[in-house]
């Protein structure tokens, strides 16, 4: 994939798949903003409101589905199905198959703006698939290898080319000359990409019509260095780190919003929530933690918090039924105050801001609602002796923020700290492997792991990173060799490698032949020091089960 | 069977000689230079003329006979002659016949004429051994003058943002191949030891090609500005390149036709560029051969003997332990 790196000629959808051809090649962030800002420059305001709205995860709903765009390319490539999948496992990208396996276009010259391929394609989800595969072959016929892999892309979902919202806000901050931070609350929230134009949605009066709108979260970088190296203990608050999905509560004229961190909008996932409404004070934001809770007025916090996959039960569904509800209740467990009565509190410190928090959530008193608990301590090694017992509470460590702290946008050092606990390890033995997607395609590096169970092996997890590029590329020319069964894209390995694998929780689980499934699993280093008759057994993951599973 | 496949590699028992064998044997026939096809410690070795030079400069002193293409030669009583490959300089397809029977070995092959390498050759055969490495339809090359133009952009673009242009080619090959694209473009062309030893070999057999110079580890940095550096694959990943700063990295090999591959290289340029087949072309050079019979090694040998067959050509696949990576040949990156 040549780039000649001359955007200014194109307009249009060209203009954007050179944009997204210089963003995955680019190892510069630099470059990448560069690229971005040249866009922002050059492209018509309609378009640039698409691409700040696709790369900030607001996909247009899916008209065309995988199999209808890959059955009519597989229509005009005129090969055999099987040797369209085999093409597709090792390209790893349907989009990217597809662009690649498609006959020359006939009219390349032709080029239309970002916004009407996107606008006819959510216009089209009315229409019958007769005019929807029109659409598309017409499309195809006179588009260029990189812009039909990114208008496969758009209607496929999941652009991922390695460029964060972070760097889309920078750059229109670059381009309009309005500062970051602004930026990134103004694209927030809820807005539609069809009737938002440029200007409004980044000036202050038209985004300010949005009640639901969310702050842009604080996000904290992981402590590496030792608890002492940050000072006085007396300037930080420490608290738990729970592990659900971080989410903001709001009500504004009455009505109530809940927001995930990747921007979602939760609010009717969570009937349970509609019962804070009424003793919710009006023009309030909390930030807090989405979790699955139980109520336990024995315990001083009064609730302990389920495991992850309860929560995992719920996040899906849009209508959700009584029995989940008493099953699977979900909770919030409140960590700051971003408004009150109306008003942007996030430069006030966080002492302030806690104070304020603690009456209001006291006032909502529901047994769903909770302060996240401050954890008590004067010196750092009474901390450290807390941290160990995180695990025992449901959490995954301690944050630690500093009492003077702003609420500031983004990943940000210095003020919050999380500091997570020591993952749980298992060694075991790699039994499968598959080539995998993305930058690692016709590479195999996603494979599953067994631990020993007599003489039989079970396998339990699957994980997919920690390995450097240089040790997938050892494990990929091994498997190469070592194959000892074809399974489609899946090939069974000879059980020789042995890896460490890390995980952050354990809960039982009927659906998995070992009988557990594990939170975050990855590898933690690869064991060559270790024969696969060294690894752990089931007998060993069952302990870890009854330990830590709760 | 002329050919049989042993342990040693392809064995044509009537001639008593291997071709391109991985381990050593009494007499081998050597389709080209690259390091997974040409190995050490054998007897006797027979080649194309300019494959010779290539073959003494990586294997040292060793019995050696050199023929040029079509030109036969009797091995107990059997006709062997060699036919341009198209894949580098000196590349050869080996043809044998005994007793009317005739087989093709591809070694590695393409069909685009590359201007350096000699253009492929279809050779009718009774048996075709044809190589796999890009084979599924997922490549499928853009012309090559096509892919230069790119190149060249690349190189002047860099060169008005003063950045040397470092270029990741196979030394032997693709490295040659590009040259009279970049030639065009800059007076300042550099190659890393490693291309820089194939060049002179080339050179001194004959071979035209535009003046370079040796990266020379002294010189002062300046001289590199806004250069063209020529260097085998791992070099970008070593302190050396570093003496280049500011550059970018183009890649040039057929992997490049994926995007993963280009950002798992983190190249900043990727240019699928590859001195093997494309799927097109191991289908019409397989076509054009009329054989009866189709051996597939390394590569895609699963997926390119099924759809053979089912186009109704008998195929087959065969395991080699030839390489199945454009970059996958051991290559000396350090200096001498």
């Amino acid at each position: 994939m040549a780039s000649d790196n001359n955007i200014g000629a194109a307009t249009g959808m060209r203009l954007f798949s050179e944009l997204v051809v210089l963003l995955g090649t680019s190892t510069r962030t630099n470059d990448k903003l560069d690229a971005l800002t040249r866009f922002f420059t050059a492209a018509a305001d309609n378009d640039k409101v698409w691409v700040i709205a696709l790369f900030s995860g607001r996909k247009p709903k899916r008209t065309v589905n995988a199999t209808q765009l890959a059955t009519w390319s597989l229509e005009m490539t005129n090969i055999p199905s099987w040797l369209f999948e085999e093409s597709y496992h090792t390209v790893g990208d349907l989009a990217e198959t597809i662009a690649l396996l498609l006959p020359e276009a006939k009219d390349p010259e032709q080029d239309n703006s970002l916004s009407y391929y996107l606008s006819r394609l959510i216009e089209i989800g009315s229409e019958s698939d007769i005019v929807k595969k029109d659409f598309i072959l017409q499309c195809w016929a006179h588009m260029n290898k990189d812009e039909r892999f990114v208008f496969n892309k758009l209607i496929t979902g999941g652009f991922r080319i390695g460029i964060s919202q972070k760097m889309i806000v920078n750059a229109l901050a670059r381009t309009t000359g309005t500062t970051a931070s602004i930026i990134a609350h103004r694209i927030s929230g809820n807005w539609d990409p069809s009737t938002s134009s440029f200007d409004s949605l980044l000036s202050e009066s038209g985004a300010g019509s949005d009640i639901s709108r969310p702050y842009p979260f604080y996000l904290a970088y992981a402590l590496e260095d030792e608890p002492s190296t940050l000072g006085n203990p007396e300037d930080w608050q420490a608290e738990w780190k729970w592990d659900g999905i971080r989410g903001e509560l709001i009500k504004r004229e009455d009505q109530l919003f809940v927001w995930s961190r990747g921007e979602e909008l939760m609010t009717e996932r969570l009937p349970e929530y509609q019962a804070f409404h009424a003793n919710l004070p009006d023009g309030v934001v909390l930030d807090g933690e989405i979790i699955g809770l139980k109520h336990r007025p024995d315990l001083p916090e009064k609730f302990s918090p389920l495991p992850f996959a309860v929560l995992q039960t719920r996040i899906g569904r849009k209508n959700v039924t009584k029995k989940q509800l008493t099953e699977a209740p979900v909770g919030f467990i409140a960590y700051d105050l971003l408004e009150y009565e109306g008003q942007d509190w996030r430069e006030r410190p966080l002492k302030e801001r806690r104070a304020q928090l603690e009456h209001i959530v006291n006032k909502v008193n529901h047994p769903l609602m909770h302060l996240s608990p401050i954890i008590p301590f004067d010196t750092w090694e009474e901390l450290t002796a807390a941290r160990e017992t995180s695990r025992d509470r449901g959490s995954e460590g301690v944050m630690l923020k500093k009492k003077a702290s702003p609420y500031q946008t983004g990943r940000k050092r210095g003020d919050w700290w999380k500091w997570k606990i020591d993952p749980l390890v298992i060694d075991a033995v790699m039994v499968y492997a598959q080539k995998g997607h993305g930058r690692r395609s016709n590479l195999y590096t996603d494979y599953t792991f067994a631990v020993r169970d007599g003489d039989k092996l079970v396998t339990f997890t699957k994980a997919y990173s920690g390995l450097t590029d240089k040790e997938l590329g050892e494990v990929d020319a091994f498997v190469k060799r070592n194959s000892l069964e074809k399974f489609g894209p899946v090939r069974t390995v000879r059980p020789e490698l042995v890896f460490e694998i890390a995980f952050e929780g354990i809960a039982a689980s009927s659906r998995h032949k070992s009988g557990v499934a594990l939170r975050f699993p990855r590898i933690a280093r690869w064991r060559k020091d270790k024969k696969p008759d060294e690894i752990n057994t089931l007998e060993d993951l069952k302990k870890i089960l009854e330990l830590h599973g709760k | 069977m002329l050919i049989e496949f042993t342990d040693r590699g392809l064995y044509c028992p009537q001639g008593a000689f291997y071709i391109d064998p991985w381990r050593p044997v009494d007499k081998a026939i050597i389709t080209h230079a690259h390091s997974d096809h040409a190995r050490p410690g054998s007897g006797s070795y027979l080649c194309h003329r300019l494959t010779l030079p290539l073959l003494k400069l990586r294997l040292g002193d060793n019995v050696y006979q050199a023929v040029e293409w079509n030109e036969p030669v009797l091995i107990n009583g059997v006709r062997v002659s060699l036919h341009p490959a198209g894949h580098i300089i000196g590349s050869s397809q080996i043809r044998i016949e005994y007793q009317g029977e005739v087989w093709v070995v591809s070694g590695d092959y393409k069909t685009e004429n590359d201007g350096i390498s000699g253009a492929f050759e279809p050779v009718p055969c009774h048996s075709f051994i044809t190589e796999s490495t890009f084979g599924l339809p997922i490549y499928n090359w853009k012309p090559q003058n096509s892919i230069f133009a790119d190149m060249q952009n690349w190189v002047r673009k860099n060169q008005a943002d003063g950045k040397t242009s470092v270029l990741i080619a196979y030394s032997l090959g693709k490295a040659q191949r590009i040259l009279p694209a970049l030639a065009a473009v800059t007076d300042k062309i550099f190659l890393h030891g490693a291309v820089w030893n194939v060049h002179q070999t080339l050179v001194e057999a004959g071979v035209g090609l535009p003046a370079v110079k040796k990266v020379d580890l002294d010189a002062p940095k300046e001289i590199f500005k806004s250069s063209v550096v020529i260097a085998p694959s791992g070099a970008e990943q070593s302190p050396w390149i570093q003496r280049f700063q500011p550059f970018e990295v183009g890649i040039c090999s057929g992997w490049m036709q994926v995007r993963g591959n280009v950002r798992r290289r983190n190249a900043d340029a990727g240019y699928a560029l590859s001195d093997h087949a494309d799927w097109p072309g191991l289908l019409s050079a397989i076509r054009a051969t009329g054989a009866e019979k189709v051996f597939v090694t390394h590569g895609f040998q699963a997926a390119l003997s099924r759809y053979l067959n089912e186009l109704g050509i008998q195929a087959a696949e065969v395991r080699t332990e030839y390489g199945e990576d454009e970059f996958n040949e051991p290559e000396k990156v350090s200096e001498t």
